[in-house]
């Protein structure tokens, strides 16, 4: 391995949340093995990687989609195991899941409180409508009427309930899968506001993307993980392409060759322009 | 400046300029129009159904639209309407299930050997045929969710199994009958509202239709939200209080409106009720949609199908001794035939998707009016059962063909399949 992990810190006080050695095969194919992962209060935490790196199944275990098949998940000092989404709730893990795993049938005031209705006897739709135009406000959410089924939202919009719906029910820990990769800008730096706001509320934050700008811009410590395993960690501020190398493997890659192909051709264009 | 003090004064949810404003009727009605095209034809299909129906059969036969016919076809749905309930409850879940009608036949037969052959008294009688339902939707709901055995098939085995006890608990004769001057078949044949009462019981439900709305438009407003104006309430009370006056008056000329009715509707009511009131009716409608989405918003989905196939069961069960009850008798041919297919024609005509996620409590209601309609008109022409069967498919045909047109219209509008 050739793991540059001369750039890892230290988290900079105890971890709310901890992986230890955390692995899940499907079948003949280890999407994740012995994988470690420390977050604590009031930090944001990238976790970055090719695609089918495993992001994805590691956010499933821990909002408790997916079972680990081995190690151990630490919560405020305590080992949990989230066997089920309901545990990951009661615990104070919310999710937004590359999918969104929203119900199209239903409207944009029940996706966001399914699971967790606010009752008075019977549902308060009323409270609940108020909650959910507060909760878009915050988020800039470009959405005429929350009383139309979500199936005929944009996918932007989609992704803005899904954020939302994760930020009721005083969460401790968020975990944003991709949730910037159908924004609009607006949007993209608000929920990049709101992740720093987050953070300054003391909540940890774990948040997925393939956009090194957005990671760069809020994430405090970036996790690489690759083809299932640790790759590294790095400060927020380690040159781009020492991480891009641990995701990819080898620091003569595709985006470092495509990158001096780019720097070069610039350069014949400024040799031609000034003959 | 005027467009803030605009803007100050537009309610939270119609803040957003792309929103096409408008109060009172006209744009209530211009909103129902928009939703009519785009695919989301709530309940007007049936509507317009019934009263082509109503039209020809009576232009066949001037019996049909006669007071003393209606009381009877009233009567007459609530069997089966009963047992659609049910159906509904498992089509929003996107399951099915097959063996409502030997389950229905089942419970009759329960009923009738519990109390007339060991004498049990007719309560406990009715909570062990209900409790025998109860038990068969848990056996249903274990195969399916933790078997992973497809409703379809597991019903099926259901269907052909249940039909077997049916006819071994009546045994050699067959039929049981039921005494004429036990409560239950008095309750199904003879049991009447008195006049006034039911005059009453209409003012009553548009008074209570005009309370709710208001006591809801006036929390809205009071939140800062758009709300139904009370001239729109005011009409939607009239209207209804007129329509049903006018229909409880005609009914009356005859029989007038059993309480086995009153009944139906009392449960199509609690039923609406409690999926659009409560979280077990949102977590329904989310299973239905999204199964998965549901899990994952810490819904245990197991437990909501257990409950909807439970629920089934249990309104197969009432409908079973309602029907044995209106014969006075239950025999081999209850719950047989067509009282299947015809309580999930009934679910699907009335406009619960077989796709899950789609449909509401009155859809029984409407569904069970169609079929019941059909099937009164055509006794009254004096065609027998294979007519009844072949124009109740074509209907069920029909109606499962617009499910699918409107359904490809609401996806083409961007509303929820
Ligand atoms: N439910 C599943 N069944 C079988 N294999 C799976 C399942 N989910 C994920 N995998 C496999 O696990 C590996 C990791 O997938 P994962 O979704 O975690 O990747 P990812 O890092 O999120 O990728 P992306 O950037 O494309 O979202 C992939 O090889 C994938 O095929
Ligand atoms: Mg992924």
């Amino acid at each position: 391995m050739t793991a540059p992990a001369a750039a890892a810190s230290q988290a900079p006080t105890r971890p709310i949340l901890s992986l230890r050695g955390v692995s899940k095969n499907f079948g003949a194919v280890a999407a994740l093995t012995e994988v470690d992962l420390d977050v604590a209060a009031g930090e944001v935490v990238a976790i970055v990687g090719d695609n089918g790196a495993g992001k994805s199944t590691l956010v499933k275990v821990l909002s408790g989609v997916h079972r680990a098949d081995t190690g151990t998940v630490t919560f405020a000092d305590r080992e949990v195991t989230v066997a089920s989404p309901a545990d990951a709730h009661a615990l104070g893990i919310a999710t937004v899941f590359q999918d969104l795993a929203l119900c199209e049938n239903l409207n944009v005031i029940q996706n966001l409180f399914l699971g967790r209705e606010v009752r008075r006897g019977r549902l308060d739709e009323v409270t609940m409508e108020i909650r959910s135009w507060e909760l878009l406000r915050q988020l800039s959410a470009k959405i005429p009427t929350v009383r139309v089924p979500v199936a005929s939202l944009s996918g932007g919009q989609r992704q803005t309930v899904a954020i939302a719906r994760s930020l009721l029910g005083d969460p401790k820990v968020i975990i944003l899968d991709e949730p910037t990769a159908a924004l609009g800008v607006a949007q993209t730096a608000e929920v990049l506001n709101l992740i720093e706001r987050l953070r300054d509320r003391g909540l940890g934050v774990i948040m997925i993307s393939h956009n090194m700008e957005d990671v760069r811009a809020v994430a405090d410590r970036v996790a690489v993980l690759r083809l299932g395993r640790n790759n590294g960690v790095f400060d927020a501020d380690a040159p781009t392409e020492e991480i891009v190398a641990a995701m990819i493997g080898a620091s003569d890659n595709a985006v470092s060759r495509r990158a001096n192909q780019r720097r070069q051709s610039r350069q014949r264009r400024q040799r031609k322009e000034e003959e | 400046m005027a467009d803030v003090r605009e803007a100050a004064a537009a309610p939270l949810d119609l803040l957003d300029e792309r929103l096409r404003r408008g109060e009172g009727l006209k744009a209530a009605l211009a909103g129902i129009w928009g939703r009519v095209r785009s695919g989301d034809l709530g309940a007007l299909p049936i509507v317009l159904g019934l009263v082509v129906i109503w039209t020809v059969f009576q232009s066949l036969n001037s019996v049909f639209l006669s007071s003393a016919n209606l009381v009877n076809l009233l009567m007459e749905s609530a069997s089966v309407g009963i047992i659609a309930l049910g159906v509904v409850c498992v089509l929003l879940v996107g399951q099915i299930d097959l063996s409502v009608g030997s389950v229905s036949g089942l419970s009759a037969a329960l009923t009738a050997v519990t109390f007339v052959k060991h004498g049990w008294p007719m309560p406990l009688a009715m909570a062990a045929a209900l409790a025998a339902g109860a038990a068969i939707g848990f056996v249903y709901a274990q195969m399916v969710t933790r078997l992973g055995v497809p409703s379809f098939v597991a019903t099926l085995a259901g269907l052909l199994s249940f039909l077997g006890i049916q006819l071994w608990l009546l045994g050699d004769t067959g039929a049981i009958n039921i005494p004429f001057d036990s409560g239950l078949v008095h309750f199904a044949q003879l049991a009447f509202l008195p006049e006034w009462l039911s005059y009453v019981l209409v003012v009553v439900a548009a008074g209570w239709l005009f309370a709710t709305g208001y006591g809801l438009a006036r929390t809205r407003r009071a939140a800062g939200l758009s709300a139904r104006s009370t001239t729109l309430l005011v009409a939607r009370s009239v209207t209804v209080l007129l329509g049903l006056g006018f229909a409880v008056w005609y009914l009356n000329r005859a029989r007038g409106v059993g309480w086995l009715f009153v009944s139906f509707v009392v449960l199509v009511l609690i039923l609406n009720y409690a999926l659009t009131r409560t979280g077990w009716g949102r977590s329904v409608f989310a299973v239905g949609g999204n199964a998965e989405a549901a899990r994952r918003a810490g819904i245990n989905v197991r437990r909501v199908y257990t409950s909807v196939f439970v629920l089934c069961s249990t309104f197969a069960a009432l409908g079973g001794m309602i029907a044995a009850a209106r014969l006075a008798a239950a025999n081999q041919s209850t719950g047989a035939g067509d009282v299947n297919l015809n309580a999930i024609a009934a679910a699907v005509i009335g406009g619960t998707s077989l796709f899950g996620g789609r449909g509401s409590a009155f859809a029984a209601l409407l569904g069970i009016l169609v079929i019941q309609s059909i099937s009164n008109g055509l006794t009254l022409l004096d065609l027998d059962s294979s007519f009844r069967f072949i124009i109740t498919g074509l209907v069920l045909a029909l109606a499962v063909m617009l499910d699918s047109v409107a359904r490809r219209s609401r996806v083409a509008h961007g509303r929820a399949a």
